[in-house]
């Protein structure tokens, strides 16, 4: 690790002229949480390291138009923080402040989180399900690329050289709108999801289901995205049966792994039952609004 | 590759350091400023033995480069008590013996500072979870608890 070089450059054009003339193994540093102990495990050495924190445009949570921009350096903390983005997307906001320790919320991004790449990333599935985008730029300038393109299987992710991930965009909630987020884990606290389940969805004014997003994570490789218990919820007034169905829809879709955590045969169970009851919060969350 | 020259603010007062881009701030603090209060547990930001306010926000040290904290303020336990007198926080840890071989408390003072700057009465929930990333392999936690719900009493009733 001797060697390594650190920049901070102040502008988007100079990380992304950093990052792509690199001959040997750049990294960006957002919060660092996985970084540094990656970096201190020895699983990387990074020649390059590049600070994106000093860049305006990854910096502060902007309202625009009904939806939001939350920049690549903003922590968990600061979007815990922010009244409106916790009223707008609840479920977001939560799947965000699971993320560690307040030591951890106090660095942790949601974009470093996205482009860490592990499938159980605790913010990924209710960004998948709000259906945010985020913007990357790179050496042939910015693209908007949906969250769920960016990580590709576990550490890896779709982002070509040069390329880094300025902020994540939400889109502007309809009235009767609704996101949760829901994981398990074997200890109550400061633990990797074994299951996690977000969902999205929006009432019309008699409480009939008009949109819904179900997605699942730490249970495959990358996210799932469950067609079935999205289909399950459309058209229904997310009663009992419904949730029935999206349980069953979640369980049929994951494809866990077993390890020391949780056999297969739990977490497809849990699968059904966090989707079911995230589906529910939501639902809630939807009909007071 | 040259170190770097680094100058930011420790417990109110400017300071300079070299390190290497890949030298950690818990690192720095213990191995070139000299403030060996911050501890190294982990290094991986598990135990939060390292923790600090980094401008105002509480983190582990040891997941943060040195080079981060130029042109920053750090505060670390060391800044805690003023002068002699020590922080409310430190003088009940003491006389209600929240501390067993000591490791932690560091940590967990900085950690519990944090939450009542913003918070002078959590419930012990709160207490319990905003001090989850703070391991302690002596007490059993209640110790702990119970001293900084103390603290927040005594502090409510200072300013009432
Ligand atoms: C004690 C502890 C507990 C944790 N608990 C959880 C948990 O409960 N749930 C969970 O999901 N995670 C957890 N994590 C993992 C980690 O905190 C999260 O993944 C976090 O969101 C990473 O964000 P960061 O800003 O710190 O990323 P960094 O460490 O800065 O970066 C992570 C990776 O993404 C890349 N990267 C970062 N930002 C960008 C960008 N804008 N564009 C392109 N690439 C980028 C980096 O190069 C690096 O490879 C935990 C970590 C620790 C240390
Ligand atoms: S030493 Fe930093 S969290 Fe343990
Ligand atoms: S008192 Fe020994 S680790 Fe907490």
């Amino acid at each position: 690790m001797s060697g390594m070089r650190y920049e901070a450059p102040g502008s988007v054009d100079e990380a992304v002229t950093l990052l792509a003339d690199e001959k040997g193994v750049a990294r960006v540093l957002a919060g660092g949480t996985d970084l540094l102990v990656q970096m201190r495990a020895g699983m990387i050495s990074p020649d390059l390291v590049v600070d994106i924190k000093k860049i305006a445009e990854t910096k502060g949570i902007t309202a625009n138009g009904g939806g939001f921009s939350i920049g690549a350096s903003v922590s968990g903390a600061e979007m815990g923080e922010h009244a409106e983005l916790t009223a707008a997307w609840p479920g977001v906001v939560e799947g965000a402040e699971l993320i560690g320790s307040t030591q951890v919320q106090g660095r942790a991004t949601m974009a470093g989180n996205l482009c860490n790449a592990s499938p159980a990333a605790d913010s990924v599935p209710a960004l998948i399900a709000a259906g945010a985008t985020c913007t990357v730029a790179g050496p042939n300038g910015q693209r908007e690329v949906p969250v769920e393109d960016i990580p590709t299987g576990p550490g890896k992710t779709s982002l070509g050289n040069g390329e880094f991930v300025v902020d994540i965009k939400l889109p502007a909630r309809p009235a009767h709108a609704g996101d949760a987020y829901l994981r398990m884990i074997p200890r109550t606290e400061m633990d990797i999801a074994i299951v996690g389940a977000g969902v999205n969805l929006v009432l019309d004014d008699s409480g009939t289901c008009t949109e819904a997003c179900v997605v699942l994570g730490a249970v495959g490789p990358t996210t799932i995205t469950v067609a079935d218990a999205a289909a399950a919820l459309v058209g229904s007034k997310v009663d009992e049966a419904a949730l029935a169905a999206v349980s069953a829809a979640a369980s049929a879709a994951a494809s866990p792994i077993n390890d020391k955590r949780g056999t297969v045969e739990y977490r497809t169970k849990v699968a059904g039952v966090l989707a079911s009851r995230a589906a529910a919060i939501a639902a809630d969350r939807a009909r007071s609004k | 590759m040259a170190k770097q020259h680094i100058t930011t603010t420790i417990n109110g007062e400017e300071a300079e350091y070299l390190c290497e881009a890949q030298e950690t701030l818990l690192d720095v603090l213990r191995d070139q400023v000299g403030l060996t209060g911050t501890k190294e547990g982990c290094s991986s930001g598990d135990c939060g033995a390292c923790s600090v306010m980094l401008d105002g926000r509480l983190v582990c040290s040891c997941l943060v480069l040195g080079v981060e904290a130029e042109g920053k303020t750090v505060e670390t336990i060391e800044g805690m008590a003023d002068g002699e007198e020590l922080h409310p926080l430190q003088q009940k840890f003491l006389e209600e013996a929240a501390l067993q071989c000591g490791f932690c408390t560091p940590g967990v003072l900085v950690a519990a500072k944090a939450l009542l700057d913003v918070n002078d009465d959590p419930t012990e929930t709160e207490v319990r979870y905003w001090l989850a990333g703070n391991l302690c392999r002596c007490t059993g936690y209640d110790k702990i608890i119970r001293a900084v719900m103390d603290t927040a009493a005594d502090l409510r009733g200072a300013s009432a």
